[in-house]
């Protein structure tokens, strides 16, 4: 007997004002400040795959850290991190390579599903990984993502010309004396970070909705890097916090409005992009 | 060979580049060896070789970005790299792949304020310069375009404009004539001829097709055999010399207006005189020929 209940839940004021709810609006504003920053150089360093691959390479850290009795975020964010310094110390050009990191990618994947099997506990919080858990955001975490935000913005603002300079044109950048290989660990390093705050929210399989989408669409918008960041940052919050109220509305999970909200930005700004250029 | 060389009474002008026995090895094996040869400062000197034989290599030696396994590259005086921030570089097909939404006139900003670290406010003197190197290169009216809505063409001069942005003594552009139509072409050696006339700027062109370039030329860097040589234009020019370094049949036409074509032969026709270039074509170089008295 499948009966699908899509009702609308009178009561939803109530769900929003619960304490976890504070949690999650709260951890949406750094996911969403993060996110927004680092999806404008992803895309400008063709490396929206490698980032992706990297929330999938984080999968068996997350499974093995439950395993062991370790905090998921702690396992995902080690597992990321180590794949990023391979990749970055790989050079820019290896995260293009799209078949590399794609079989890194699904077998990372196997990997974490293996994790999973050998533990029940790790069973049970596999669909949370997998496709996040917005409302079970914890204090704790929510300072350690705060905490994060603050040095991304430090040492943003410390690379930020010249991680643009060689995200334009390597070569030049490297002829001019800019330590690109530098550039390219600390920008993987960052997005190692970036990913392990995000997964929370949305998951491993939905990160890319979250970190490249508002960013993609703020490229379309925006006429420079800077405008662009803070365009993906407010697209990215509109999606989670809109996410969270209208899940507390509706029988429907965060990730899944999040990720649609996302995607309407993009499908609108792309559509009415190609209208004006023509 | 029989031409004085009287600008400059005897007194060498200071050289740009100099090679003294280099050679590069890249995996192992050599590049190019025995490379020995100065090239003068305030002259546009062309690489060329057949594909392979190490031109980008080359450039990339002269700025330190590869090592030369023996012998050593002094560029504007100093070890090759030790000079690049008065080097402006335009690498092959730059920017054919842009995602980002850089505009012109920011990517051409980028060429001063790329290499700092740190919250650095943009000063006026740098939007000035950035305004300057875009209207010296003809892309003034362009400048708030995107890189990504802007032909092959019109990115070689934003390139270009962000290369010549620090006022750069040693200009190096790699083909950068590969994929543009003949219009862009002749836009991109206008430019040149123009930053060599009217800033002294020595220019160092990597390139296939010599033809577009020939009425700026004032010597080839060639790799032939696996080593480079220098040469001034008039004795580059030579048909046997050209044949070999391209390993094909090339021809060295003097038209009556005395420009100097290097034609490949076309391969079915044998006994046909060598017309490659239709008499428009002959026009429009003949027009980039301001003194044509070097050779």
């Amino acid at each position: 007997m499948s009966h699908i209940a899509f009702t609308f839940d009178p009561d939803w004021m109530s769900t929003l004002t619960a304490p976890f709810m504070a949690n999650a609006f709260l951890a949406g504003l750094c996911i969403a400040l993060a996110a927004g920053v680092m999806g404008y150089f992803t895309i400008a360093r063709h490396s929206t795959f490698a980032s992706h691959a990297l929330a999938h390479i984080g999968l068996p850290g997350a499974t093995g850290a439950i395993l062991i009795g370790l905090p998921v975020s702690v396992g995902m964010g080690v597992f990321a991190l180590g794949g990023a310094l391979v990749i970055g110390a790989l050079g820019k050009k290896a995260s293009q390579r799209e078949i590399a990191t794609g079989t890194v990618l699904a077998f990372a994947t196997g990997m974490g599903l293996f994790f999973a099997r050998l533990s029940s506990s790790a069973s049970q919080q596999m669909q949370s990984i997998l496709f996040g858990s917005i409302l079970t955001i914890t204090t704790g975490q929510i300072i350690g993502f705060a905490i994060f935000d603050i040095v991304l913005l430090a040492v943003l603002a410390l690379i930020y010309r010249p991680l643009l300079f060689s995200s334009l044109d390597e070569q030049v950048a490297q002829a001019k004396g800019v330590p690109v290989g530098l550039m390219n660990i600390a920008f993987m390093a960052i997005m190692a970070g970036v990913i392990t705050i995000a997964v929370p929210a949305v998951g491993t399989l939905l990160i890319f909705a979250l970190v490249i989408t508002p960013a993609a669409t703020a490229n379309i918008i925006a006429g420079s890097p800077f405008k662009a960041m803070v365009i993906a940052s407010v697209i990215c919050l509109i999606s989670i916090w809109g996410g969270l109220v209208l899940s507390a509305m509706f029988p429907a999970p965060p990730s899944f409005i999040i990720v649609t909200i996302s995607t309407l930005f993009w499908a609108i700004a792309k559509a009415v992009g190609a209208q004006t250029r023509r | 060979m029989h031409d004085g060389n009287g600008s400059t009474d005897g007194q060498e002008p200071q050289a740009a580049i100099v090679f003294k026995d280099a050679c590069v090895k890249r995996g192992g094996h050599v590049i190019w060896r025995h490379g020995t040869f100065s090239i003068p400062s305030g002259s546009v000197t062309a690489i060329v070789g057949t594909n392979g034989a190490g031109k980008t290599t080359m450039m990339k030696a002269e700025l330190g970005l590869i090592d030369t396994a023996e012998g050593s590259i002094t560029v504007l005086g100093k070890p090759a790299g030790a000079m690049n921030q008065h080097i402006g570089y335009v690498p092959q097909s730059y920017a054919v792949d842009i995602e980002s939404n850089l505009t012109a006139e920011q990517s051409v900003l980028l060429g001063l304020t790329g290499t700092r670290f740190g919250i650095r406010p943009v000063t006026r003197a740098q939007r000035e310069k950035t305004r300057k190197a875009m209207e010296f290169v003809g892309l003034l009216d362009k400048a708030s375009y995107r890189l990504s809505e802007l032909s092959g063409g019109l990115r070689q001069r934003a390139a270009i404009a962000q290369a010549l942005v620090s006022d750069p003594q040693l200009l190096m552009l790699d083909e950068p004539l590969a994929n543009l139509d003949l219009a862009s072409q002749r836009a991109t050696v206008h430019v040149l001829a123009k930053l060599n006339r009217e800033l002294g700027m020595t220019i160092q062109v990597v390139a296939h097709d010599l033809n577009m370039l020939l009425p700026i030329l004032t010597g080839a860097v060639y790799l032939l055999d696996g080593h480079p040589h220098y040469a001034r234009m008039n004795e580059v020019l030579d048909s046997e010399l050209l044949t070999h370094l391209y390993g094909t049949t090339v021809q060295v036409v003097t038209t009556p207006q005395g420009d100097m074509f290097v034609t490949p032969s076309d391969d079915e026709p044998e006994n046909i005189f060598v017309d490659a270039h239709d008499p428009q074509e002959v026009a429009r170089f003949h027009q980039h020929i301001e003194k044509g008295q070097h050779a």
